[in-house]
């Protein structure tokens, strides 16, 4: 079996053009191989560059160095088309805040990976509803927009969005942040039935005990901290 | 002042040739509008000096010249430039449509079936028939240049769904030749039949905008409309009250201050004609008509 | 399969533009522009007044003539340099597979005819004669713009900004066309229609497989609209590529401004 998720050597360094082109490294040499079925944590203290590690791999951040593959596509140079295919089939990725389209209610919000896909709207807002069933976001509240909602109301619409479409790869980062007991139960279980389905999943949880639960080793970032000092 | 004072037909030969230009190349290019350079002429902006302006450059010392205004001989309008042409041109003139040679016209087309041989020269005002649209000249010029229509059917359009149905009546836009849009001049849309596949030639004069167009003889002329709302030329339904004549165009006169109203044909040489011919209409009030007969 | 995954199976752009240089006198408006375009794709062109993204965009449009470059379009009839076109190719290119949307609507309607009217111009113009289905047709696009279909028969100066946009859009696609240019299309108009209309293009993006070019200074517009981006900065592109990587870890100086610029509600 191939690993879904690849990285290796890969390097970032933030140049701060508008103070005076302070390049700041983050991270240099990192390393991850991820297999279908497997849940691996990324740890370390704040700003050791957990996020950044993701966000290479989602694309949203450049690797400045190295090689980034999800499902044999190599991010790095990849063309934007490819990525966003990638994105709407295979990568998904979960992150603490919720950005949406104003005005889009809550159920469209979630069922909009499925659209994309070409899912009719009626199949997609009935699985998105159950999912949001299962968040115990109350049916009153799918015709609303999510914007208006509580931070863990709007935590809940976000996740219930990550996980309406099985992606073979999943980055989650944070997903248990603002939730109460019996919700990150409900998340734990659904992290647990994406890995039962053949999902590789890359996640941060600052709660031990989920980590413990769902996750089947941990990678400490801070192992690819820099070498040289910040220079100016 | 004595007619020899002015050229043959009022215009020296230099702008006349200056005309025929426009005209021959009018007569090349189906419903084209081909600018010239319109003279000052001895009658007012919108009193017929494009239609007179083509009539000079046409007309020959044997000509025989018919002017009609709303289809009659004898009104003001038609009366000034009959005299303007016997004075300046010395040309024989008649209210016969069969005997002219060259007739000018002012918002209709005679009833009687013309000929080869002759020339009808319609007095236009706005020649362009998208300018109430799209009020700039250059534009328009290129619409026509590439065949850009939409605007056309926008147009009626426009009419259908504001009236129920297309409500102009008169200056009804025309596809030339299947090229170009027309305004045929205010004739009314019951006349618009009788611009397709005409046997003389049809010129078009206005002499403010500063245009001609032509159509030659058996031009196909073809009135827009919609599939589903097909071009009808209309007509009162009424026949005419002194000749009884079905087929003609009918001006409305009203005969009283009770509002009595009598149709007659608005052609009143293709009506006398008619009458000496014996045809006789269900009747007019006694002495109606008998001044102009 | 809608139409936005029938479209992204292709293999080819839809757009190339290489070399794209107009010069006003000794002045730049935009030089040497190269990027590429992908059916179902939007991309969004950001830059702030002078940046040449509005000079870009009228090149595109054949309102300006680019000293230098190609702009090789591949549509219904294979793949052609829009720039060599005649005029009338040209005119009709832009009535029928490509679409620009003014920032003013005033500019992009009719504002003497009724709302119907201006929708089915196009159909008329592309040789419709069935009064009946252009009136449906028409109806059906207002609808999908969300302005009322019983307004069909009301001036455009009966409507507000934001309808007026959404009816200029309608008036736009109602040919289908493959390519739509905006201009600013939120620009004037206030916060809350601006969410509505831009809900509404993403929508209709989606929907019918459509490739868009929005160009803007609104880093949120684009944001919402695009997929990729293009920064251009003094008549050049700064940087490219895909939104959210360009607005989240901007690379160039100027990008970096742009981003950190942004007033954040």
């Amino acid at each position: 079996m191939e690993p879904m998720i690849v990285v290796e050597g890969a390097a970032k360094t933030f140049t701060l053009h508008q103070q005076g082109g302070i390049a700041l490294p983050v991270m240099e040499g990192a390393a991850l191989r991820v297999m279908p079925g497997e849940c691996v944590a990324l740890t370390g203290p704040s700003g050791v560059g957990k996020s950044t590690l993701m966000r290479m791999i989602y694309g949203n951040y450049l690797a400045a160095e190295g090689s980034v593959r999800v499902a044999g596509l190599e991010i790095r140079g990849a063309r934007a088309r490819d990525i966003l295919t990638l994105r709407r089939e295979t990568l998904g990725y979960v992150s603490q805040f919720l950005r949406v389209v104003p005005r889009v209610p809550c159920i469209d919000v979630v069922a909009e990976p499925l659209t994309a896909l070409g899912v009719g709207v009626e199949e997609a807002r009935g699985r998105a509803g159950t999912l949001l069933r299962r968040l115990n976001i109350p049916e009153a509240l799918w015709s609303l927009s999510p914007l208006t909602f509580s931070g863990g109301e709007q935590q809940r619409v976000n996740i219930a969005r990550g996980f309406v479409h099985a992606y073979p790869a999943m980055l989650l980062d944070e997903p248990t942040a603002s939730l109460d007991a019996a919700n990150r139960a409900e998340v734990l279980a659904l992290i647990e039935e994406a890995k039962a389905r053949g999902a590789a999943i890359v996640g941060i949880f600052h709660d031990a005990e989920a980590r413990a639960r769902v996750c089947d080793r941990e990678l400490d970032v801070g192992v690819f901290a820099p070498a040289q000092p910040v220079s100016g | 002042m004595t007619v020899t004072d002015y050229n043959f037909a009022y215009l020296d030969e230099r702008t006349k040739k200056m005309i025929r230009r426009a005209i021959l190349k009018g007569v090349a290019i189906p419903g084209y509008q081909v600018p010239f350079a319109s003279r000052e002429m001895p009658m007012p902006y919108g009193w017929g000096t494009g239609g007179v302006q083509v009539t000079a450059a046409c007309l020959e010392p044997t000509d025989t010249l018919k002017v009609i205004d709303q289809g009659a001989d004898d009104t003001t309008n038609a009366v000034s430039i009959r005299k303007f042409f016997e004075r300046t041109a010395g040309v024989a003139v008649t209210t016969s449509t069969e005997e002219a040679t060259i007739i000018q016209t002012r918002h209709r087309i005679p009833e009687a079936d013309l000929s080869e041989g002759q020339i009808l020269v319609y007095q236009v005002p706005i020649p362009e028939p998208l300018r109430f649209l799209e009020p700039r000249e250059p534009e328009t010029r290129r619409m026509h240049a590439l065949e850009e229509y939409g605007l056309m059917q926008v147009k009626l359009y426009e009419d259908i769904s504001r009236h129920g149905h297309i409500a102009t009546t008169y200056a009804y836009p025309v596809m030339v030749e299947d090229r170009y849009v027309m305004d045929p001049s205010p004739i009314p849309k019951f006349d618009n039949p009788k611009l397709s596949d005409c046997a003389a030639i049809q010129l078009f004069g206005a002499g403010r905008e500063q245009r001609i167009y032509a159509i030659p003889p058996y031009t196909t002329v073809v009135s827009l409309d919609f599939e589903d709302h097909p071009f009808e030329r209309g007509g009162t339904g009424h026949c005419c009250a002194l000749c009884g004549a079905r087929d003609s165009y009918l001006d409305e006169v009203i005969t009283d201050d009770a509002g009595s109203r009598l149709f007659v044909c608005s052609d009143t040489a293709f009506c006398e004609a008619r009458r000496a011919a014996g045809h006789v209409g269900p009747g007019a009030p006694a002495g109606f008509g008998e001044d102009a007969a | 399969m809608s139409g936005a995954l029938a479209v992204l199976a292709v293999e080819e752009p839809l757009l190339e533009v290489t070399g794209l240089t107009k010069r006003y006198g000794g002045r730049i408006g935009c030089t040497d522009v190269a990027f590429d375009l992908w059916p179902g794709e939007v991309l969004g062109i950001v830059g702030e007044s002078g940046s040449g993204k509005t000079t870009l965009l009228r090149c595109l449009a054949g309102e300006l003539a680019p000293e230098e470059g190609r702009v090789d379009y591949t549509g219904g009839a294979g793949t052609v340099d829009v720039l060599a076109m005649t005029e009338p190719e040209r005119r009709r290119l832009m009535r029928t597979e490509w679409a620009l949307v003014h920032q003013n609507p005033r500019d992009g309607l009719r504002l003497g005819v009724s709302a119907g009217a201006n929708v089915g111009e196009r159909l008329m113009a592309a040789g419709w004669r069935h009064y009946g289905r252009i009136r449906e047709t028409a109806a059906d696009w207002l609808g999908r713009v969300e302005i009322d279909p019983t307004r069909i028969d009301e001036r455009p100066t009966a409507f507000s900004g934001g309808m007026q946009q959404r009816l200029q859009i309608a008036r736009n696609l109602v040919t289908g066309p493959r390519l739509v240019l905006m201009d600013e299309p939120t620009g004037g108009l206030d916060v809350s229609v601006q969410a509505r209309l831009l809900d509404l293009i993403r929508g209709l993006v989606r929907d019918l497989g459509l490739s868009a070019i929005v160009v803007t200074h609104d880093l949120a517009v684009v944001r919402l609209l695009a997929d990729r981006l293009v920064v251009m900065k003094e008549g050049r592109i700064v940087e490219s590529g895909l939104t959210d990587q360009v607005l989240d870890d901007p690379q160039h100086a100027y990008t970096q401004l742009l981003v950190s610029s942004v007033l954040r509600v």
